[in-house]
């Protein structure tokens, strides 16, 4: 029995938390984890008679924004009420943008991996980006039954982004999120903590037969707030949805919670309960109208954007497109890969490449450290990189160095090797000795490989580096033992 | 002395020969004497009056009055007052004490006014009888059985009645000229934008707007200058220069084109207003006024218009009477929707319901193109007329209402009768331009007509300018009724 080929369709609704002072309608501040309420002015709480007034540093974002994913930047666009009731919306309605969103198009050029150990191009294409502001928090715990309300993120601005349903694969879904989880960052627009809610996706899923050009019904699986969560809600979705179809069912428009405990979502609503949100322009905000000189002056003011910044090392240095993208994953990466290049020369620039995204990543990994807080400066892996590239050191003394470095036993890689004197022998009247030793005290070795056993010389091989503590120069010694051997 | 204009109030405060504690005193004792027959106060804060009252003196004594310093006045109980009372007319924030002052608050506070209290309104500024008030009807002061027009009826009666020289209200579809022209007073609503809404409960954003009630234009001008303004808490707040109001007081009515619109004159009026109006536009010409005909063609979809506009943004703005954080809670509900609806049930009267309903029903998915997006349209038209008519004329003169005041409880039982007395008003508001109405006569039953002027925008200096010309030559804004003294 053939089975159906199912194709996934995936659209994005990621809500990233603008990194402005205060709040988008009020002076309040935004900053995490304040004790309940006490961030919360009278245009947070909606007293009677407050009136909100538009903070032009979450406009300045949203255009740093739409400039960074080549979308138009609406010349006129309208804050509208969505209206609805609850208690942690205290105005009963949410200012947000509905018909005349701020920024309007673009699209975003990410690399997916393939699963295979490669990665393909893709490109997304985004709807649209919106300003809005963001409820407060019910708090159901520890309050005997009733609802506790903190009102401290009401009003804390956000950029809704809307991709459009370009992605195939939740795959393809998590590189999109990640990719713009990184952009947002880069441009500094949005500090990108997930776990505080900063940056939280919700995902469009339907599935239709391959090659069926209408899109099957969707469910919208709502506040992803991990790129794991992000992967698995949508695996799981897709199966649901497919054994569903193929049990004879019909997927049913519905809001779906993913439930990171037991892996699965389940419906929250369904489209029959949709609000009626009643939308309609706020009389109490003007248009929003951005002329060209301030757009002019925030593109005059944009950093080279990561995309960029790849396509020039990938020119410059000769990097694959995935070392070129793994280094843009961060402002923070990239400058300290330039760093790391400026200082070692760009002839090292593939070397610099290979030990920041390896033991570097490895070692920050392990102890969790940002790369802003390595142990290790971009100055000191440079020198430590043009020690190798001199043949000053081997890989191998490297990664001794390395460590060196990184426990602070060391200024410099030089230091370092002149300290603990492992600094490589290269003088073959010094190595010939060494094998001459080793081999004396090998015969057996000796005998294996002239009886054609081709391992025995790897053996000599390590023998002759394990007697130079390391220093010998590998070449060297293969090509002086394969001699003497011979 | 109270009873005196402001300028030669003002001139013996600095003479010394009566203090502002001697006016609040005054002012306190007509309100203790006369307010149980009118009902225009919701609160008398007698000990804030004398405490202001006192830093007036102080002030005068100090050399640093401005002519309203120690003038004693009320606010329509719209304003936000902080740590009074602020009651809306509504059952909803019976209980809510402000913690901030609105803007135009903080402005005659500043500018030395002595508040004696807050003065009654229709609920929520709904209503042209100020019956929906949760603390009962104001009557007026020319005859108790009688309504004194709405909303800022409160303001208007205790004006009249001589309780407070100066008074301020809110003017959303005629809610500061209607009653004007109903107690006998002059009141003026001035161009949208120029007077700051921040902490004026919001009714219709788009078309609240400040205003003030005095005896006389002269006065008027002194109260509505103090009370204009660019206010960046209000982002509908015009930021431009503002005219002193009282600059066009001695302008002559030597040619002045006074436009008077057909269609107001063609059906409608009642045969007293009718007299009294004609006389009053014979006396302008008299004065030196020209007169022309001009047309507003659209005026007749005004009352339409404006109870689709109207309610759509009550209905959001009222969204947030939750009974969560202030206001109204019922006192027994079985879940969050049971509360909503109870405390919402119990706290708003029924026209509020009324028009949160229609408002509501407007704005629903599938009416709001027939109904909202085609009286925004109707609105532009409207605009459109004046401006025509605006070419031919420098203001426009007509019937400030259809009948002189009705009596209580006449009208409530059909609210479309009593919606359709803003006939003359509500266009004003819906185009945004500034009008006046003033003392032109009295009517069937010895009861007060107004005249109403309407300008193109920003010419509040002008309006009151005409209107103190057409005071300096006749005394009809002096007459005053006589109130039974408890």
């Amino acid at each position: 029995m053939s089975r159906t080929d199912w194709e996934v369709v995936i659209g994005l609704e990621i809500h990233t938390q603008l990194n402005t002072q205060s709040k988008i309608f009020s002076g309040a501040s935004i900053a995490f984890g304040a004790e309940p309420n006490v961030q919360a002015c009278g245009v947070d709480i909606a007293l009677p008679g407050v009136l909100p007034v538009l903070n032009k540093g979450a406009v300045e974002r949203a255009i740093r924004f739409g400039l960074a994913i080549g979308a138009t930047v609406a010349p006129k666009s309208v804050f509208a009420r969505k209206n609805y009731f609850y208690p942690d919306l205290p105005k009963g309605y949410q200012i947000s943008q509905f018909e005349l969103p701020v920024v309007v198009g673009g699209h975003i050029d990410l690399l997916v991996p393939d699963g295979k150990g490669g990665a393909y191009e893709k490109r997304v294409n985004l709807t649209r980006a919106h300003l809005e502001e963001d409820a407060g928090k019910s708090l159901h715990e520890d309050f005997h039954g009733m609802t506790g309300i903190d009102l401290n993120r009401a009003g804390t601005p956000l950029l809704e982004i809307v991709s459009e349903p370009d992605m195939r694969s939740s795959a393809e879904a998590v590189a999109y999120a990640r990719a713009l989880h990184a952009l947002v960052r880069w441009i500094d627009i949005c500090d990108g903590n997930m776990q505080e809610g900063s940056f939280r996706c919700d995902a469009n899923v339907s599935v239709r037969p391959r090659g069926q050009a209408e899109f099957g019904t969707r469910r919208e699986i709502k506040n992803l707030n991990s790129f794991r969560f992000l992967q698995q809600a949508i695996d799981y979705e897709v199966q649901w949805q497919i054994d569903l179809i193929e049990d004879g069912g019909k997927v049913q428009q519905a809001t779906v919670l993913f439930d990171p405990d037991t892996g699965e979502t389940r419906a929250m609503r369904s489209k029959e309960d949709a609000h009626d949100y009643r939308y309609f322009p706020d009389p109490d905000l003007l248009p929003l109208v951005i002329g060209n000189d301030w757009i002019e002056r925030v593109k005059g003011e944009l950093p080279e954007l990561p995309a960029a910044l790849s396509a020039r090392f990938q020119g410059d240095y000769g990097l694959s497109a995935y070392d070129a993208t793994t280094l843009t994953a961060s402002r923070e990466v990239a400058e300290y890969y330039q760093a790391v290049v400026a200082a070692a020369g760009a002839a090292n620039a593939k070397a610099c490449a290979n030990w920041v995204m390896g033991e570097l990543a490895a070692r920050l990994n392990k102890a969790e450290l940002d790369i802003g807080a390595s142990p290790v400066s971009a100055a000191q892996l440079a020198g430590l990189v043009a020690r190798i590239a001199d043949n000053t050191i081997s890989n191998a003394i490297a990664k001794k160095v390395f460590d060196a470095l990184w426990n602070g036993e060391g200024e410099s890689a030089d230091a370092i090797i002149e300290a603990q004197g492992l600094k490589q022998v290269t003088d073959s009247g010094a190595i010939e000795a060494i094998i001459d030793e080793v081999l004396a005290a090998n015969q057996k070795s000796v005998d294996e490989f002239r009886a054609g056993k081709e391992k025995a010389f790897n053996a000599l091989v390590g023998q002759c580096m394990k007697a130079s503590k390391g220093k010998a120069n590998p070449a060297q010694v293969n090509e002086i033992l394969k001699k003497k051997l011979g | 002395m109270i009873d005196s204009s402001l300028k030669d109030i003002a001139a013996a405060l600095r003479a010394k020969t009566v203090s502002a504690v001697e006016l609040a005193t005054d002012s306190l004792a007509r309100i203790a004497a006369r307010d149980g027959q009118i009902n225009a106060f919701v609160t008398v804060d007698r000990d804030g009056a004398l405490a202001a009252a006192r830093a007036a003196d102080a002030r005068i004594a100090a050399g640093d009055a401005g002519p309203l310093t120690g003038i004693p006045l009320a606010h329509k109980d719209v304003f936000c007052t902080e740590g009074v009372l602020t009651t809306c007319g509504s059952k909803m924030l019976a209980n809510f004490t402000s913690p901030y002052d609105a803007h135009v608050v903080s402005l005659l506070k500043a500018a030395g006014a002595v508040m004696v209290g807050k003065t009654n309104m229709d609920e929520f500024a709904m209503g042209s009888s100020n019956e929906s008030s949760h603390s009962g009807p104001t009557r007026n002061p020319w005859d108790t059985s009688k309504v004194p027009g709405g909303s800022s009826g409160g303001s208007a009666a205790a004006v009249a009645a001589r309780m407070v020289p100066i008074a301020t209200g809110t003017d959303t579809g005629g809610s500061v000229r209607q009653p004007a022209a109903l107690c006998g007073i002059t009141g003026i609503k001035p161009t949208y934008g120029t007077v700051s809404r921040f902490g004026m409960i919001a009714y219709a954003s788009s078309l609240d707007q400040g205003g003030a009630f005095a005896r006389s234009a002269e006065d008027c001008a002194l109260l509505l200058s103090a009370m204009m303004g660019h206010d960046p808490r209000d982002s509908t707040s015009l930021e431009r220069s503002y005219d002193d109001c009282s600059a066009g007081l001695g302008q002559p009515l030597a040619g002045l084109r006074i436009g008077l619109p057909k269609e107001f004159f063609a059906e409608g009026m009642s045969a007293d207003v009718r007299a009294a109006v004609d006389a009053a536009i014979a006396e302008y010409r008299k004065l030196g006024a020209t007169l022309v005909e001009v047309s507003l063609p659209n005026a007749r979809l005004a009352i339409p218009a404006y109870y689709v506009i109207a309610p759509a943004e009550a209905s959001s703005n009222l969204s947030r009477f939750d009974g969560v954080r202030y206001g109204h809670r019922a006192a027994e509900y079985t879940d969050l929707n049971d509360m909503y609806c109870k405390s919402r049930a119990e706290g708003f009267g029924a026209e509020v319901k009324r028009r949160i309903l229609v408002g509501t029903y407007v704005l629903s998915h599938g009416y709001y193109d027939a109904y909202y997006i085609k009286a925004q349209k109707l609105r532009r038209l409207i605009a459109q007329d004046f401006a025509a008519a605006f070419e031919h004329c420098d203001i426009i003169a007509g019937p400030t209402t259809p009948t002189v005041a009705y009596g209580l409880g006449e009208k409530t039982a059909d609210p479309v009768q009593m919606y359709l007395g803003d006939i003359y008003t509500v266009a004003v508001n819906l185009a945004g331009l500034p009008g006046l109405s003033h003392p032109a006569g009295f009517g069937a039953g010895g009861l007060p007509v107004g005249l109403q002027l309407i300008g193109d925008y920003f010419s509040e200096a002008r309006l009151l300018g005409a209107a103190h010309q057409f005071q300096q030559a006749t005394d009809w804004h002096t007459r005053a009724p006589t109130v039974q003294e408890a």
